[in-house]
């Protein structure tokens, strides 16, 4: 049985066909993992090993290195405050403080029902709305310590499923078709333009 | 002061909200540059290109013109979009993959078409994940109306694009460990030389890395010409640029603006732009990102130009502005400053790794009141140790510009405010607390 479900193992597929060298999709499928398993589970590493032809020590040892591939469990919603400087300027800090006190945990921590996991972020480049917010990369927006609750509640109830859907889930546009240039057909054709021309001179 | 009258050029579109649509694309000359360029020669697009003087707008502002002329000759190689934007304070890319993603598949086929390039990548932060919907979408959709693909409009020219999600890593935007993380690999630079990935790029394969920003400049060049866009701005830094203001002014926002023909006072305090400074004066200003010394009200007559803000001992590099008014502690904003380039070294070299932190827990404990008197100079020793002589442009101990970048913010906030800093010592607090 495959590790993927049908549809991600076709995307996975196409992800490996997609790049001139198969380890180059290491990163988008750990990704895919993260959206089936909603973290980086060990299974989903031996796969993406299997699949790029390499060691899942190596996928680990390359997904250690990025802050969003986790490879412990997180909430449902991933929610990310920006301290950076700009945000620090408008009361980031203050309201990461008030972030830790509404959610009952210290940033970096999961709230026990398993829904929430906050983390303190660096810039996320939306710094025009700040302090920035993300939950699990959508800009929301709550600059105020009242607007983040009310977010928080909305979660709770399970709103803004469309908007927000479970973490993991990074891009839901997929690519529609698969390569239409073969590099290796260009790179022929390159050769024996060469060499025609040097033949020629 | 006024705005000048220049065109917008790559934000234009976004004005629509409906910008980020194939509709309104199609509606508003869109790849019309691209079937203007696909008619020209390859060789013919780069000179405009070069006409145009476009200098590279992720932060080191090379010419893009020469970047492509370095391009080795080889029967592969590729072209590599650089949209991890994560220079803090930065963020204007992030408003062109949101609002106008086809501007920039455009833009990216002009290129792929002028360096003969079949194979090109955009690769973006992970936390974009709107923007990387909508990249994609604009991709499929430049598939289906045959702008992208083989034989894009029967030109002959075939390309394709591949959206690459990055996946957490500031130091990914420095174009070497981008290609890294592209490799499927961690994201650390690579050792210089080669000094350029047009030479060894993209698995060992020569490459063009070009910014978003860039980039999005070429279906106005092309349309209008490499001329038209040199007749705006001034001296070497032409056409229009995005300037990302934020910090402690009424209207924090990205602007398009005519290079060199405004000043940092025009854009923080035009009623049109920044709106001015609600509490007090400015402080100190960020002129190019965190990497970038500071500014101070004395500077704030320099035109916003890449040789202008050089010869005051700045960078305008990624274009970010962040304005801090008197109510900020220079030792915090150092101090978060530093935070972030310890957490975000690599770990390659020592300078960087550790120095990094070390300096972040001596800004800490001075801004907690721990200090002590002679933490001041310790941190310039430390600057001094990555960075020798704490000049400008630095001086380089380490494989990327990460490391050197650190000192800048630090040895601005002692330089001008070292009364500051003692006082959070021998009061034994923060005196803005």
């Amino acid at each position: 049985m495959s590790y993927f479900t049908e549809s991600r193992q076709a995307r996975a597929e196409q992800l490996i066909a997609v790049y001139p060298e198969a380890r180059s999709a290491l990163i988008p499928l750990c990704h895919l993992v993260q959206e089936q398993d909603g973290y980086l589970s060990e299974d989903g590493m031996v796969e993406v090993a299997k699949l790029c032809g390499i060691t899942p020590a190596e996928v680990r040892g390359t997904a250690s290195f990025y802050d969003m591939l986790h490879t412990e469990p997180v909430g449902k919603y991933l929610v990310g405050v920006c301290t950076n400087i700009a945000c620090l300027l408008a009361g980031g800090l203050e309201l990461l403080e008030h972030a830790e006190g509404s959610l009952g945990i210290r940033a970096g921590a999961t709230t026990q029902d398993g829904l929430f996991t906050l983390e303190e972020t660096e810039c996320l480049a939306d710094c025009d709305i700040a302090p920035c917010v993300q939950v699990n990369h959508r800009y929301v927006r709550t600059t105020t310590p009242e607007a983040f609750d009310g977010l928080v509640a909305e979660l709770r109830e399970g709103g803004r499923a469309s908007e927000i859907p479970s973490h993991g889930t990074l891009v839901r546009t997929r690519r529609d078709l698969a390569l239409a240039v073969n590099p290796d057909d260009i790179a022929k054709e390159r050769a024996e333009h060469r060499a025609a021309t040097e033949n020629a001179s | 002061m006024s705005v000048t009258e220049a065109p917008k050029i790559i934000t234009a579109r976004a004005s629509f909200d409906d910008s980020h649509t194939m509709e309104r694309f199609l509606a508003t000359g869109g790849n019309d540059g691209l079937k203007k360029a696909l008619a020209m020669t390859p060789a013919a697009v780069q000179a405009e290109v070069d006409t145009a003087s476009l200098l590279g707008r992720g932060g080191a502002g090379f010419p893009a013109g020469r970047k492509w002329s370095m391009l080795r000759k080889a029967d592969v190689s590729y072209l590599v979009i650089n949209g991890d934007e994560s220079e803090p304070a930065t963020f204007k890319d992030h408003l062109l993959v949101e609002r106008d993603a086809h501007q920039l598949v455009e833009g990216v086929t002009i290129a792929a078409y002028a360096l003969q390039v079949n194979q090109a990548f955009i690769f973006l932060r992970g936390e974009f994940a709107l923007g990387l919907e909508r990249v994609q979408e604009a991709i499929n959709d430049a598939y289906k109306a045959g702008a992208l693909g083989a034989n894009i409009f029967n030109s002959g020219f075939s390309l394709d694009i591949v959206v690459h999600p990055g996946a957490g890593a500031y130091i990914c935007g420095e174009e070497t460990a981008l290609l890294e993380a592209l490799e499927g690999k961690r994201g650390y630079p690579r050792i210089k030389p080669p000094f350029f990935p047009a030479a060894i790029g993209l698995y060992g394969e020569p490459t063009v890395v070009n910014n978003v920003e860039t980039m999005s400049n070429l279906p106005w060049i092309m349309l209008n010409g490499g001329a038209a866009f040199a007749a705006l701005g001034a001296g070497r830094s032409t056409g229009t640029r995005l300037f990302a203001l934020s910090g402690h002014v009424r209207n924090p926002g990205v602007y398009e603006l005519e290079m060199v023909k405004h000043t940092f006072r025009d854009l923080i305090f035009s009623a049109e732009l920044g709106g001015g400074v609600p509490n007090g004066d400015v402080k100190a200003i960020i002129p190019g990102g965190v990497s970038a010394p500071w500014f101070y009200p004395e500077q704030l007559d320099v035109p916003l130009g890449q040789d202008e803000v050089a010869e005051q001992g700045s960078m305008l590099g990624s274009g970010s502005i962040v304005v801090m008014d008197t109510t900020t502690c220079m030792v915090r904003a150092a101090w978060r400053i530093t935070k972030f380039f310890s957490r975000e070294s690599c770990g390659q070299c020592t300078p960087c790794r550790e120095g990094s932190g070390w300096l972040e827990r001596v800004l800490w404990r001075l801004e907690n009141g721990q200090g002590r008197i002679e933490d001041v100079d310790l941190l310039l020793d430390l600057c001094d140790n990555i960075a020798p002589g704490l000049s400008w442009p630095p001086q380089q101990t380490t494989i990327c510009v990460l490391g050197p970048s650190i000192p800048s913010s630090i040895h601005s906030a002692i330089s001008r405010f070292r009364d500051e800093f003692l006082a959070h010592i021998t009061q034994g607090a923060c005196p803005y607390a």
